[in-house]
């Protein structure tokens, strides 16, 4: 399946969930400072292990930068 | 000594916010925090960059200083409450600067907007601090809503204009139940000594220090201005007035123009 990160197109197999996208990506074990929006609403963390990604999800995976 | 400031459940002993945009560097930035004396810094969420070495959080963590987190960039009252929860879940605070900004020429705050995402975010449990505009009645709005503060822009975001209305923050002030905060336009240490002395809580900076030719030098200055103004309005400054005021005590003068007989 299909699944928008950050405005690029992503290749994922079926029943991932948000954990293993975040496991996918190049971040500390500990995601320390990083959140999560699917479709448009944020994901707690406490759900990123049970939350299904399907065809056509739009993730965006944002953490700290310097700024304000 | 002066009081604390308390702000919903903290206190802060310094005056100073510190923003952390526009820093070179995380060393610059973490020599500006500890010569600054800040206690909370705000801080941005973007995607998340690959490529990006070392976290800002460690600079903080580092520093001894909490997270603000902000909503910077966002312009309508629904990318700033996504942004705010985002930051929640990525910072582990239910703090929050609201920034919803109108413009991306002159950074105003959209008071419309503003004022719909601070009541929806505090409703959802959320301390918010909304960057807002010189204007007393959108202060009281907020204030209306449940912001834990509001924080008064002096002069647009960057511009190093100082405060342009002091008469607005000063009726701002007097009428705020919540701490008042000035927020962007401080260009170097009066301006931030004004804030303070007009009668502010306390002063967020960040281009001021960070865009400065030496920062952890301005971040030094802006300190001491700050701590001068707040001294200064405590101290009860003498009022302002047209003509001179002698100092000097005019009974006792000696008297010189009375011609005497000579030996």
């Amino acid at each position: 399946m299909i699944v928008t990160v950050n405005g690029e197109q992503r290749q994922l197999a079926a029943g991932a969930t948000v954990a293993t996208l975040v496991a996918s990506l190049d971040v500390a074990p500990e995601a320390r400072g990083i959140a999560i929006a699917l479709n448009g609403e944020v994901v707690r963390r406490g759900s990123w292990q049970h939350t299904e990604l399907l065809d056509g999800a739009r993730v965006e995976v944002v953490s700290a930068v310097q700024g304000g | 000594m002066t009081e604390p400031l308390r702000i919903a459940d903290r206190e802060l002993h310094s005056r100073l916010i510190l923003g952390t945009g526009g820093f070179d560097n995380h060393e610059v930035l973490g020599a500006a925090l500890l010569a600054s004396g800040t206690e909370l810094c705000t801080v941005a969420l973007r995607r998340l960059d690959p490529a990006a070495r070392g976290s800002i959080l460690d600079v903080l963590t580092d520093a001894g200083v909490a997270v603000l987190p902000n909503t910077a960039g966002c312009f309508t009252a629904r990318d700033a409450v996504i942004t705010a929860q985002l930051a929640r879940e990525a910072f582990e605070t239910d703090w929050i600067k609201l920034e919803v900004i109108g413009d991306d020429r002159t950074l105003l705050p959209d008071a419309v907007e503003l004022v719909a995402a601070a009541e929806e975010l505090v409703a959802d449990g959320f301390v918010v601090l909304p960057y807002t505009t010189d204007d007393p009645i959108l202060a009281r709005r907020l204030e209306d809503v449940g912001c834990a503060a509001v924080m008064p822009l002096g002069s647009p975001i960057g511009s190093g204009m100082g405060i342009r209305n002091p008469y607005n923050i000063s009726i701002m002030i007097e009428r705020a139940g919540v701490p008042v905060i000035l927020d962007a336009g401080v260009g170097t240490a009066s301006d931030a000594a004004i804030a303070l002395e007009l009668g502010c809580d306390a002063v967020l900076c960040a281009s001021a220090i960070s865009r400065a030719h030496d920062p952890v030098a301005m971040a030094h200055a802006i300190r001491l201005g700050v701590e001068a103004g707040l001294h200064a309005r405590g101290a009860g400054r003498i009022p302002r007035r047209r003509y001179a005021e002698a100092s000097t005590p005019e009974e006792g003068m000696p008297v010189f123009d009375a011609p005497g007989p000579r030996p």
